[in-house]
């Protein structure tokens, strides 16, 4: 198992060496961030900021008009709240070419504690225009998404991940900003998931098989634009949907999915998220059985939701 | 010493003049806006525009064309008469500031104004905007030069010390900051509403070529910026003393001025006798 953020550190070497239209912006968290790697191979392309984070943002907008791309790497906790006036107006509405590529999101943080916790950043992020909001369930579909946003003009948020994590997918996996996938199929109801909470849904959906119940699994690995045609052909097929993310409960995820689900197809849904508190320092995988992210309580929101469908 | 020759001087007065015509009229047009702080940036965006950048209609989109990025956006009737000056919007625009459908913003707005660098009005970006453009020139070894637009008010924001730290950090000698030191804020006296005195002290410890001039003489705006040109490894600084609503007798240092608003009544008429204008009716 590796971690997101090594995960991370590995693709900008690989990629370092096949493209030279990119550098890395950090806010004295490389060693955080899993950045550490790039900065060594590649000093010059590697920029130090200091812990000033507005004035990086602002900064890789500017930096931005160059041609080069920056990637702006810090925890999410300063990317998504302490600079996101920055994000917003420095290069959201000129609509500058940045990609903000954050770490340490949700419980999966652990020890450092609620102040770096990142909770809220996919609702920030995607309430901001021009934004389009990532995040990857796995190692290889980071590796996957990363040249691919790279390649794709305009600001982008990414979130990677503090915890080493299980490997789900082959390498062969298709990554396109926007594409949900269906990781496995089933018929009495669907767990959209995005993040650490993938594999813990397939989890739950593994072990609700074996009582009978077969569940459709989604990597919602875009939250922004949300794939709504995958949304709505789950909710179809399965009559009910429950979402997982490691976030707060309000809108993140399960606010994306309930508002495509409420305007164009409605179903009972469930949300399983962080229910609006700050948590507490632990371990991510403690935490996660303790504020309810862990694969029983993914199993017992299906079991709630297919009994309102039935009903 | 002086490095303006007589006709380059005569010329920048005359722009200056036009330019503050264009602003009380876009002003009286719109109904709002920031008057005060455009009136004290005139001879500075008028040197810029006129004397000192290559940036013309012809080189808009080169990448090597100087950049100036107004990082005090409220200050964009100035940015905007100097624009159309120099060709890039017609003075037609004019009618459609501030109102729906019009290409000039309330604060800049690239996209919609040519000419424009960066969406500015958020107070704080633009000396980082900046910054990032003059690194990404030392990155592709252009040799452009990058010249921003900072108001005293501004320099409460923390994001701009951050930036002078980065600034020096990085010897971005290809970069002109300069501070219309106008003395006032959108409430009162900058000193009155947080001590930003002793400025000239706190930017030199910030490692920056710092340079001191009063903010209306063309001479001294265009040594000023000669000698940035010579100082290596150092980012420049100029700390332009000017008056808030210069030209303008009833808006001289009343920080009212600021905006958002426009002159009405009365004022308005002494606003556009003063500023010269004799087109009629707006």
């Amino acid at each position: 198992m590796i971690s997101m953020r090594d995960a991370f550190g590995q693709a900008l070497v690989e990629l370092g060496k096949i493209r030279n239209d990119f550098v890395v912006l950090d806010a004295d968290v490389a060693g955080g961030t899993g950045t550490l790697p790039f900065r060594e191979a590649f000093p010059n392309r590697f920029i130090q900021c200091g812990i000033a984070e507005q004035n990086m943002v602002s900064m890789a907008a500017g930096f931005s008009t160059s041609g080069l791309i920056p990637i702006v790497t810090c925890y999410s906790v300063f990317a998504s709240m302490r600079a996101i006036e920055q994000a917003r107006n420095s290069v959201a509405y000129p609509k500058f070419n940045v990609k903000i590529i954050a770490s340490h999101v949700g419980l999966d943080v652990g020890p450092d504690g609620p102040s770096h916790q990142a909770m809220e950043d996919l609702a920030i992020f995607r309430s901001i225009p021009n934004f389009r909001v990532v995040s990857p369930a796995d190692p290889t579909e980071l590796k996957k998404a990363l040249p691919s946003i790279l390649s794709s003009d305009g600001p982008v948020y990414m979130r990677t991940g503090r915890s080493p994590l299980p490997t789900i997918f082959d390498e062969d996996i298709g990554f396109r900003i926007g594409k949900a996938m269906i990781v496995r199929d089933g018929v009495d109801c669907t767990i959209i998931a995005v993040g650490v909470m993938v594999a813990r849904a397939l989890v739950a959906a593994g072990e609700l098989e074996a009582d009978g119940i077969k569940c459709r699994v989604v990597n919602m690995s875009t939250i922004k634009p949300i794939d709504m045609a995958v949304i709505k052909d789950s909710a179809e097929k399965t009559g009910a949907i429950v979402t997982a993310e490691d976030h707060n409960i309000i809108g993140g995820l399960g606010g994306a999915v309930a508002e495509v689900l409420g305007e164009i197809c409605p179903v009972p849904m469930q949300r399983v998220g962080i229910k609006d508190r700050f948590a507490e320092s632990g371990d991510p995988e403690a935490l996660a059985t303790k504020y309810g992210l862990d694969s029983r309580t993914i199993k017992a929101a299906v079991l709630r939701v297919i009994k309102r469908k039935k009903s | 010493m002086t490095l303006l020759d007589f006709n380059t001087g005569k010329m920048l007065k005359e722009k200056a003049a036009e330019l503050r015509r264009h602003i009380i009229v876009m002003n009286c047009y719109a109904g709002s806006g920031h008057p005060g702080g455009a009136l004290s940036a005139v001879e500075i965006i008028t040197s810029l525009f006129h004397d000192e950048m290559n940036f013309t209609v012809a080189n808009k989109n080169s990448p090597s064309r100087d950049r100036f990025v107004l990082s005090k956006g409220h200050a964009c009737m100035a940015l905007y008469g100097a624009l159309a000056q120099c060709g890039f919007i017609s003075t037609d625009e004019f009618k459609g500031l501030r109102q729906i459908g019009g290409k000039l913003q309330g604060h800049p707005d690239m996209q919609k104004t040519t000419g424009v660098e960066f969406n500015s009005g958020s107070l704080g970006h633009g000396l980082s905007f900046a910054l990032g453009v003059a690194l990404g020139a030392k990155f592709k070894r252009e040799k452009f030069r990058v010249y921003t637009l900072l108001g005293d008010g501004e320099l409460n924001e923390g994001q701009v010390w951050e930036a002078f730290m980065f600034g020096a950090h990085y010897q971005l000698d290809n970069l002109v900051a300069i501070i219309d030191h106008n003395k006032l804020q959108s409430d009162a006296e900058c000193d009155k509403v947080t001590a930003l005195s002793p400025l000239l002290d706190k930017l030199t410890a910030f490692g920056w070529n710092v340079i001191e001039i009063d903010g209306h003489d063309f001479s001294a705006i265009s040594a000023a910026l000669y000698t940035a040109r010579r100082a290596k490894k150092r980012p420049t600084v100029i700390v332009a003393n000017t008056i808030k609503g210069k030209g303008i007798s009833f808006m001289e240092n009343v920080p009212k001025w600021h905006g958002s608003l426009a002159p009405e009544g009365e004022e308005r008429e002494i606003a556009l006798k003063e500023c010269g204008y004799e087109g009629g009716d707006l």
